[in-house]
């Protein structure tokens, strides 16, 4: 089962996945990328239905820099999540639904403000302040609750991911190999090695 | 499906008069002999074909015959390429069908695609993605990546996602970027690898082909690693057997090395003392 994380900060979005690639009972695959850069200050984890991931992250990537391209302005993370979530909403009203599970995270360059967007597979959309898709989140959301505060430092937020990090790997039984983080802020998005 | 059955069970010539073609409008191209002719169909050599039938049958859908084949296939990247190896083995069920499948298709010299899943759309789909691969060569005057070729594959077959296409393949080849390897199936996942094993029999490929890998084999090591993970998936796994194929990418495109009848592999493997551990 894939595990996505979001934790926001003070001036900043923590976001990490578990790297497998699952088939069946097989691990065919570490180091799979389970997100999506979608402009300079906004990226988008997934997981879910294999295949659907990839694809509908590659289309609201692709849309999105089309957008910045033709208007010469990039898209807020409020107005990315919103449009990903229109998409998804859509495309459960068709024929051939996609099931993702989305984290939005962003960094707003005009208000200066961090933002996470959870989104289930039935596109519905919440901002919040931290966020986990998949089993991880019966370990990791009370934990959370407990020692996340609105103003907490990058250092302090790698130090809250690194704690669910370690209770997966002693409370969940699957194997938890390695996780990837990326941190987005004003001056854009980096992976963080933990 | 038992509608199925009731229109090729009882009598052949009172099926035949119940057609359409009657006396009135077909008359040149009569043929009595034939037309009251028992049905002749290839028939599954099973004790009672009706059961079989009705085994691989869905009975929600006329005429949809569903037979799947477990499989043991796999590829992987070394030193001196890739080695793909895979069995021969097609099934419906506990029906071997045919133990000499060609389950490494020749998309075109540089290229190869493995068959797991439904032969049928392997086999379909890999073709298609040659024939895109060399009007690919032809607009550009290069030949396509693998990158790009395992794509077109995953973007043809996730068009058709949920509508019952089964196959999970591997493509390799070489190209600017050199050996290249990619996981495609029919739910649209595709990812590049250096070592993958798809199948019903993958599992045991991985046990002996994980253990006994490393980077620096040398090229007649990879082989034999290659045909001896398969050899012992076709051992434990029911599903898988026949013989090994077995092929090697390089940079002046693939290259068939042998196939290897499982039978004969055993007892030359059962005469071989076992290696040591360590």
């Amino acid at each position: 089962m894939e595990t996505l994380f979001g934790i926001t900060g003070k001036d900043f979005v923590i976001t990490a996945y578990d790297s497998k690639a699952v088939a069946s009972i097989t691990l065919m695959k570490t180091g799979e990328d389970k997100s999506r850069d979608l402009n300079a200050h906004s990226l988008m984890l997934f997981s879910g239905e294999p295949g659907d991931g990839v694809h509908f992250a590659e289309y609201i990537e692709r849309n999105i820099k089309l957008n910045g391209i033709r208007h010469g302005i990039e898209m807020s993370p409020k107005a990315v999540a919103s449009f990903a979530r229109r998409e998804l909403a859509d495309s459960l009203r068709s024929r051939k639904p996609y099931s993702v599970n989305l984290l939005i995270a962003g960094f707003d360059v005009k208000t200066n403000k961090p933002e996470l967007y959870w989104m289930d597979h039935l596109a519905s959309s919440a901002e919040i302040p931290f966020g986990v898709h998949g089993y991880g989140a019966y370990y990791c959301l009370s934990l959370l609750d407990r020692y996340h505060r609105e103003d907490i430092t990058e250092e302090e937020g790698i130090k809250l991911l690194q704690k669910c990090i370690t209770e997966l790997r002693s409370r969940l039984i699957l194997n938890m190999p390695d996780f990837v983080v990326k941190i987005v802020n004003k001056d854009g998005i980096r992976v963080v090695q933990i | 499906m038992d509608a199925l059955v009731s229109k090729y069970s009882g009598s052949g010539a009172s099926a035949a008069l119940d057609g359409e073609d009657g006396f009135g409008n077909n008359l040149s191209g009569w043929d009595a002999a034939n037309q009251f002719a028992l049905p002749a169909f290839d028939i599954p050599m099973v004790a009672n074909p009706v059961d079989f039938l009705r085994a691989h049958t869905d009975p929600s859908a006329e005429n949809r015959i569903r037979i799947q084949h477990g499989t043991t296939t796999l590829a992987f990247k070394f030193q001196g390429g890739i080695i793909v190896a895979v069995d021969s083995r097609a099934s419906g069920g506990s029906y071997i069908a045919s133990q000499t499948v060609k389950k490494v298709i020749e998309i075109n010299p540089y290229l190869l695609g493995t068959m797991a899943g439904g032969a049928a759309d392997c086999q379909y789909w890999e073709r298609e993605l040659g024939r895109r691969c060399r009007l690919y060569e032809l607009r550009n005057k290069e030949r396509i990546s693998v990158a790009a070729a395992s794509k077109v594959l995953s973007n043809m077959v996730y068009d058709y996602k949920g509508m019952g296409l089964s196959m999970g393949t591997m493509i390799t080849g070489w190209d600017k970027t050199g050996p290249a390897l990619f996981y495609v199936d029919s739910d649209g996942t595709r990812m590049k690898g250096e070592r993958f094993s798809v199948g019903s029999g993958s599992t045991f490929a991985y046990g002996v082909l994980d253990t006994g890998f490393d980077y620096n084999l040398s090229v007649p090591d990879a082989i034999e690693l290659g045909r001896r993970s398969i050899y012992h998936a076709t051992h434990r796994d029911a599903y898988s057997g026949g013989s090994v194929n077995v092929f090697h990418v390089k940079q002046t495109g693939w290259e068939f090395i042998g196939n290897y009848d499982v039978g004969e592999l055993h007892w030359e493997y059962a005469a071989q003392p076992k290696e040591p551990i360590v």
